[in-house]
């Protein structure tokens, strides 16, 4: 039963212009939705939560920081499944959402490059450290980088997709791996503060407003994904009838 | 509200600087790539118009 | 396995009549690592610190760039249409290709390292494990730097696109290959960071020509 549901919105969400639809009905409550659960975890946090017994209020950096470094991960991984799809079952909304997912994910992860640093000159004195989570963060920015750069050489939408499908799956594999080989190399960062599941350690008037602010940023990154892959879909398909029908109308 | 006047929320502990430019500076990054998706989705619309209108006067 | 055979011969041979692609990544590798003593210092005790990195860092770029053209002769000469399309598994003259560009590119840097190592005043006894570990890592880079290399063959720009893609895939071989070199010099435990750096190989040699394969098929728009 769950796999049946499963296997039909795949074939839906597979067809590019059962995806327009969608995407058109969903996008105009998601972005009002996602701006609002953004700037309430912002705001609760900077304004909000009490400041850090030991920090102060530069801690306050974390509201933004790991909301861009949890985005920038899971959206390679993302880019890691839909090049899966892509390369494998040549699935065509896989290789839309190949392109649509790249650069929010980028700037997500050079936000979280930024913030990181920005934080770290008041806790730890310095504005950057070579330790585990900073170097990981830094490569799967380059990484990034790479799947933008071989989409944006290769003329043939298709072929650019499928390519850097290829490339992000490498790239998944190599995300794993980067992070217990920096680690192996030295650990200088403080632990892990937040679990979502099981024991935390953060105390819950400052995991409220994080927990808000993040999943405020994965809705908006959702927004954008969407926005992207829209326009794609309509470039793709510019000869078939619907987009022609939805131009003449406007883009209603 | 943990900041007792505006000017303490502006000054953050001694650390108003960094939080404010770390905020800043997210804030331009995530705007500008709002804007530039939707100025994408709007460059397609209009290109796809135009050859639209093109085409309607060849007929 | 006689497929494999004559795919490793005849690519060795192709190789053997173009020396320059043999010669020239081993100079660069030696050209590269001479300019370190210039610009850093002369000082033995400074030249010993950064030496593990140096070589590796020399290593990871004659690699990468000996992999630039690997598969552009035989996709101007159509072998790679005819190599895709024939009905033996992409995979196996794929890796015999691999193996012969790592055996004529690859092991000369391998063969050379313990000269430049002393010359970068590393001391005698770690000399067989910088060997040792650019023998299990230079085999993991060719094969890595060949998925760069598929997924690039139709476009004329390669080199920057090139290493941009994969020098981020290098990393962890860099950190490990680095890694064992540098733990051998403080006495710890070489033997776990070497088979650290065999398990990578391992990883890249196994799943890397699937990768390669897929990247060529892609790139020849199949």
């Amino acid at each position: 039963m769950v796999w049946q549901t499963i296997k039909r919105w795949y074939h839906m969400l597979g067809s590019p212009r059962y995806f327009h639809t969608f995407s058109s009905r969903v996008l105009p409550w998601l972005t009002p939705i996602a701006l609002i659960t953004l700037v309430t975890g912002l705001v609760w946090g900077l304004a909000f939560a009490p400041s850090d017994y030991q920090q102060g209020n530069s801690y306050r950096i974390i509201f933004i920081h790991v909301p861009a470094s949890s985005g920038a991960l899971m959206g390679y991984m993302a880019l890691g499944v839909s090049g899966l799809v892509a390369v494998v079952w040549r699935m065509k909304m896989a290789e839309v959402m190949l392109k649509a997912i790249a650069p929010f994910g980028a700037a997500l992860a050079a936000i979280s490059l930024i913030t990181g640093s920005l934080w770290g000159k008041p806790t730890w004195g310095t504005y950057w450290q070579w330790d585990a989570r900073m170097t990981s963060m830094l490569i799967l920015l380059f990484m990034y980088v790479g799947v933008i750069a071989l989409q944006n050489v290769i003329r043939e939408p298709r072929q650019a997709a499928r390519a850097a499908g290829l490339l992000a799956i490498v790239g998944v594999i190599n995300v794993v791996i980067v992070k217990y080989s920096v680690e192996w190399v030295q650990t200088l960062h403080q632990g892990s503060t937040l679990k979502l599941f099981g024991e935390s350690t953060i105390n819950p008037a400052m995991k409220y407003p994080l927990l808000i602010s993040m999943l405020g940023m994965w809705l908006l990154y959702a927004v954008n994904v969407l926005i992207r892959a829209r326009s794609e879909v309509e470039w793709r398909e510019r000869r078939s009838k619907w987009v022609q029908t939805l131009i003449r109308e406007g883009g209603k | 509200m943990a900041f007792e006047s505006f000017a303490d929320f502006l000054a953050m502990g001694k650390h108003g600087f960094f939080v404010w430019t770390a905020y800043g500076i997210s804030a331009v990054l995530v705007i500008a790539n709002m804007v530039l998706a939707l100025r994408g989705q709007g460059k397609v619309r209009e290109t796809l118009a135009r050859q639209q209108r093109r085409a309607e006067v060849d007929e | 396995m006689s497929t494999f055979r004559a795919a490793l011969s005849r690519e060795l041979l192709v190789l053997w009549r173009s020396p320059a692609e043999i010669i020239n990544p081993l100079f660069f590798f030696v050209m590269v690592i001479s300019l370190f003593p210039l610009a850093i210092s002369p000082k033995p005790e400074t030249l010993a610190l950064i030496a593990p990195g140096v070589l590796w860092v020399a290593a990871l770029l004659a690699v990468m760039l000996s992999l630039d053209g690997l598969f552009r002769r035989d996709q101007e000469s159509g072998v790679l249409e005819q190599l895709l399309t024939s009905p033996v598994m992409t995979v196996v003259p794929v890796t015999a290709k691999l193996l012969a560009h790592w055996l004529l590119t690859g092991l000369p840097l391998v063969l050379v390292s313990p000269v430049l190592a002393h010359m970068l005043q590393l001391p005698d006894r770690v000399l067989g494990v910088v060997m040792l570990s650019l023998l299990l890592g230079t085999p993991a880079l060719t094969v890595i730097g060949a998925i760069g290399s598929a997924l690039t063959v139709g476009l004329n720009r390669g080199g920057i696109l090139l290493a941009v893609l994969v020098l981020p895939l290098y990393i962890p071989v860099l950190i490990f290959g680095a890694g064992v070199i540098r733990t051998a010099m403080e006495g710890g435990p070489v033997p776990g960071v070497l088979a650290i750096l065999g398990a990578l190989l391992a990883l890249t040699a196994s799943l890397g020509p699937l990768a390669v394969a897929a990247g060529l098929k892609i790139s020849s728009g199949n």
